[in-house]
């Protein structure tokens, strides 16, 4: 055991995945002699040489297109791509090759690809920064997509997904980076499509991922107060959603309120509504509620805590699924 | 003037490794460098490009002097601000002066800049408002400027993606039969993009009045620009039919002789060129980078000793115009810019809050007024919790 933030467990995960297999390889901008903009490849290229950690030209299409032939030929590569908003030049690659080659050439391309991306806002940075992309990938068949939230995760996670022979996009919630936790490097982890529950509670199931279960942990914490029990789910998985474990919590509790940063409409909180209300309809006292980032472009920074869930944006969607005054009730909604 | 490509000098990259490393480079010969004023403030006569400069007077050379000196104070005294905690984040152009004042006094007033976000001096000469440089890196907005007032887009911070734009624009001035050229600006790293590679396709497609200006800065954060191109970048337009020109970006007469043949060029119908001006990025990428990791010492007091101002003030004083007078002006005027700047800073105001929701849309949009409509209620019903 060691306590480790969340940045330098992905390092040690990268570190523990390079050793073991000669075949993984890391492939970006700035992450060699820089170690990164967050610093979470630090000292690798030092330790495993610019054959292994590889800063590449400044082109994400480049970078993820090259990755693709790599993995071809049977490499491992480990793509970082510098932040959320800097994705779209390679959205090609992943959608239309990286996606699909595997179901393209009836199974006989394997693409083991991993594609690192520090997500989601909260650290005051300028645009472009402050995204989070996720839908766009869950949406998109032939991609695993996962996301962690503390330290023991990072570790676990990525190394799972750099282990597994589908691609995954590895979403890190870049504001969480130096949150510190204990992480056993031999832990036997979850399978990397399950979902986690955070924490148990009876009333009210909050699902959450990546930034934002340490504000739904919170939120968890300031409801006691008012008597409330929520449990909460960090889910992990945004492909495939590991429906069984909400599903299971919604059946206890009744009540299910979903809080992601990305924008509403077509996002993942829509998903989990729509087939947990199909799974478990009758277990439902209320509608589902989510609370999410508006359907706006990410604002500026200083503005930032008007578009980003927070404890309290949370505590009124749980006020609203349980029948308690809320901040839409003069329109009857409650 | 490139209209072919040269035998390169190549660098052995049948390569043990597969990685470029900047140890393995080749040096980038430079005998067709044009410079025309030395680090030393030496004046040399290159007919070819003299001619383009003949009006640069003593007078006129002291105000591009003076807008160097007032856009080096603007970069420290925002680097300042960002230290004190008024603005999240600032870029410096540090050691670029030249390059882009050169190349922007060029302009005409109907001629249209695409930048990225590196040029606050460019946007200094295009008369931006000294408030609207800052509302991007104080965080209160997400551009700070009207594009149609200065003649000048807002930068682009996905890298690369301007120079599409200003070739599209190119395009369209030589539809509407008028003779104004778009200039993009980009870094050396943003050449490695597919967006510039298929503006200059377009360009020369099209044969569009437009300037691809790079200012190779040798940095692209940490990887310097031998791991983007293995040959000069001017090197690789001509191969797609854009002539270039590989200046002496820290020699303001250079890049006005060169900005001035190029757009002499556009404006009569000979479509786009590429202009690299050799500059260096003196400051850190932005306020956040640490250089220490991975730059080089010697090579930084290398071009130390290449400063753009420096030969500029070293000619002038040869030439007898820096007068104890002139210098007093222009300090004078430098601090007074320099304090417009911080006040304007500090005295910025965070936006309303129901202001994320403005300007999404030109036209109505009913998914996100009801959005709009909820969160207002929100804001007061939790006004009213708290009170
Ligand atoms: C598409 C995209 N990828 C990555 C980045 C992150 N990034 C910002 S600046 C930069 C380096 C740019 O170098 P260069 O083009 O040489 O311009 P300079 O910063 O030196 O002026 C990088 C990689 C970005 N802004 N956009």
């Amino acid at each position: 055991m060691s306590e480790l933030t969340l940045s330098k467990a992905i390092g040690a995960g990268l570190r523990r995945s390079l050793e073991e297999n000669d075949h993984v390889l890391l492939m970006g901008e700035d992450i060699g002699a820089l170690g990164g903009v967050f610093r979470v490849t630090d000292g690798l290229k030092n330790d495993f040489g610019p054959e292994r950690v590889m800063d590449t030209p400044l082109a994400e299409a480049g970078i993820v297109g090259t990755a693709i032939g790599m993995a071809f030929r049977g490499y491992r590569p480990v793509v970082e791509i510098q932040f959320d908003g800097f994705i779209y030049p390679a959205f090609d690659q992943i959608v239309a090759q990286l996606a699909k080659l595997h179901a393209r050439t009836g199974g006989k391309v394997r693409v083991p690809l991993t594609i690192r991306v520090p997500y989601g806002g909260g650290i005051g940075a300028v645009e472009h920064h402050s995204e989070s992309p996720e839908a766009y990938f869950a949406h998109t068949a032939g991609l695993r997509v996962v996301t962690c939230s503390n330290p023991q995760d990072a570790y676990s996670m990525i190394r799972q997904a750099i282990d597994s022979d589908d691609p995954v996009i590895f979403f890190e919630p870049k504001r969480r980076y130096w949150v510190k936790g204990e992480v056993d490097l031999d832990a036997v982890p979850l399978p990397l499509g399950k979902a986690r529950v955070a924490l148990e509670g009876t009333d009210v199931t909050l699902v959450a991922y990546g930034p934002l279960v340490a504000t739904a942990l919170d939120a968890a914490a300031a409801a006691v107060d008012d008597g409330l029990s929520i449990e909460v789910i960090d889910l992990r998985s945004l492909s495939p959603i590991d429906f069984d474990t909400v599903e299971a919590s919604v059946r206890k509790t009744g009540r299910l309120v979903i809080t992601h940063e990305a924008a509403q409409s077509g996002g993942l909180g829509a998903e989990i509504a729509a087939s947990i209300t199909d799974r478990c309809f009758f277990s439902l006292e209320a509608a589902p509620a989510r609370v999410t980032g508006f359907d706006i472009p990410y604002p500026p920074s200083r503005l930032e805590e008007h578009f980003l869930p927070d404890l309290d944006r949370i505590l009124d969607a749980v006020d609203r699924v349980m029948g308690r005054e809320n901040s839409l009730t003069p329109w009857g909604a409650s | 003037m490139r209209t072919s490509v040269s035998e390169p000098e190549s660098p052995d990259l049948t390569d043990k490794s597969g990685v470029v490393d900047k140890s393995d480079l080749v040096t980038i010969p430079n005998e067709d460098l044009v410079q025309l004023l030395s680090p030393e403030g030496v004046r040399s006569d290159q007919p070819d490009y003299d001619s383009w400069i003949e009006d640069i007077t003593s007078d006129r050379l002291v105000s591009l002097y003076e807008d160097m000196v007032i856009v080096r104070r603007i970069d420290v005294e925002a680097t300042a601000l960002q230290r004190q905690g008024e603005l999240a984040l600032w870029a410096p152009l540090l050691g670029q002066e030249a390059a882009q004042i050169g190349s922007a006094r060029a302009l005409r007033k109907d001629d249209f800049a695409f930048s990225s976000y590196r040029e606050n001096a460019v946007a200094y000469c295009r008369g931006v408002k000294l408030v609207d440089l800052l509302r991007v890196w104080r965080g209160t907005a997400n551009s700070g400027w009207n594009p149609y007032e200065i003649g000048m887009a807002t930068p682009a911070v996905i890298i690369g993606a301007q120079t599409l734009h200003a070739t599209g624009y190119a395009i369209a001035c030589k539809k509407d039969g008028v003779d104004s050229v778009a200039i993009a600006y980009f870094g050396d790293g943003a050449t490695s993009q597919g967006d510039p590679n298929e503006a200059m396709i377009f360009a020369a497609s099209f044969n569009a009045p437009v300037i691809f200006f790079c200012q190779n800065n040798q940095w692209a954060i940490s990887e310097p620009v031998g791991l983007q191109a293995v040959r000069s970048i001017a090197d690789r337009a001509p191969g797609f039919g854009v002539p270039s020109m590989r200046v002496d970006g820290n020699d303001i007469l250079a890049v006005t002789a060169a900005t001035r043949i190029a757009l002499d060029r556009a404006r009569s119908g000979g479509g786009p060129t590429f202009i690299e001006a050799v500059t260096y990025r003196m400051g850190p990428h932005t306020t956040s980078d640490d250089p220490s990791r991975y730059e080089d010492r010697a090579e930084h007091e290398e071009w130390a000793m290449k400063d753009p101002i420096l030969r500029v003030e070293r000619y002038l004083e040869t030439e007898g115009a820096l007068t104890p007078e002139v210098r007093a002006a222009i300090a004078a005027k430098s601090d007074a810019v320099a304090a417009e700047f911080r006040s304007a800073c500090v005295e910025l105001e965070n936006p309303e809050p129901l202001s994320v929701f403005d300007n999404i849309y030109a036209e109505p949009h009913t998914g996100l007024d009801r959005q709009k409509r909820d969160y207002a209620a929100y804001l007061s019903y939790i006004e009213g919790e708290t009170r």
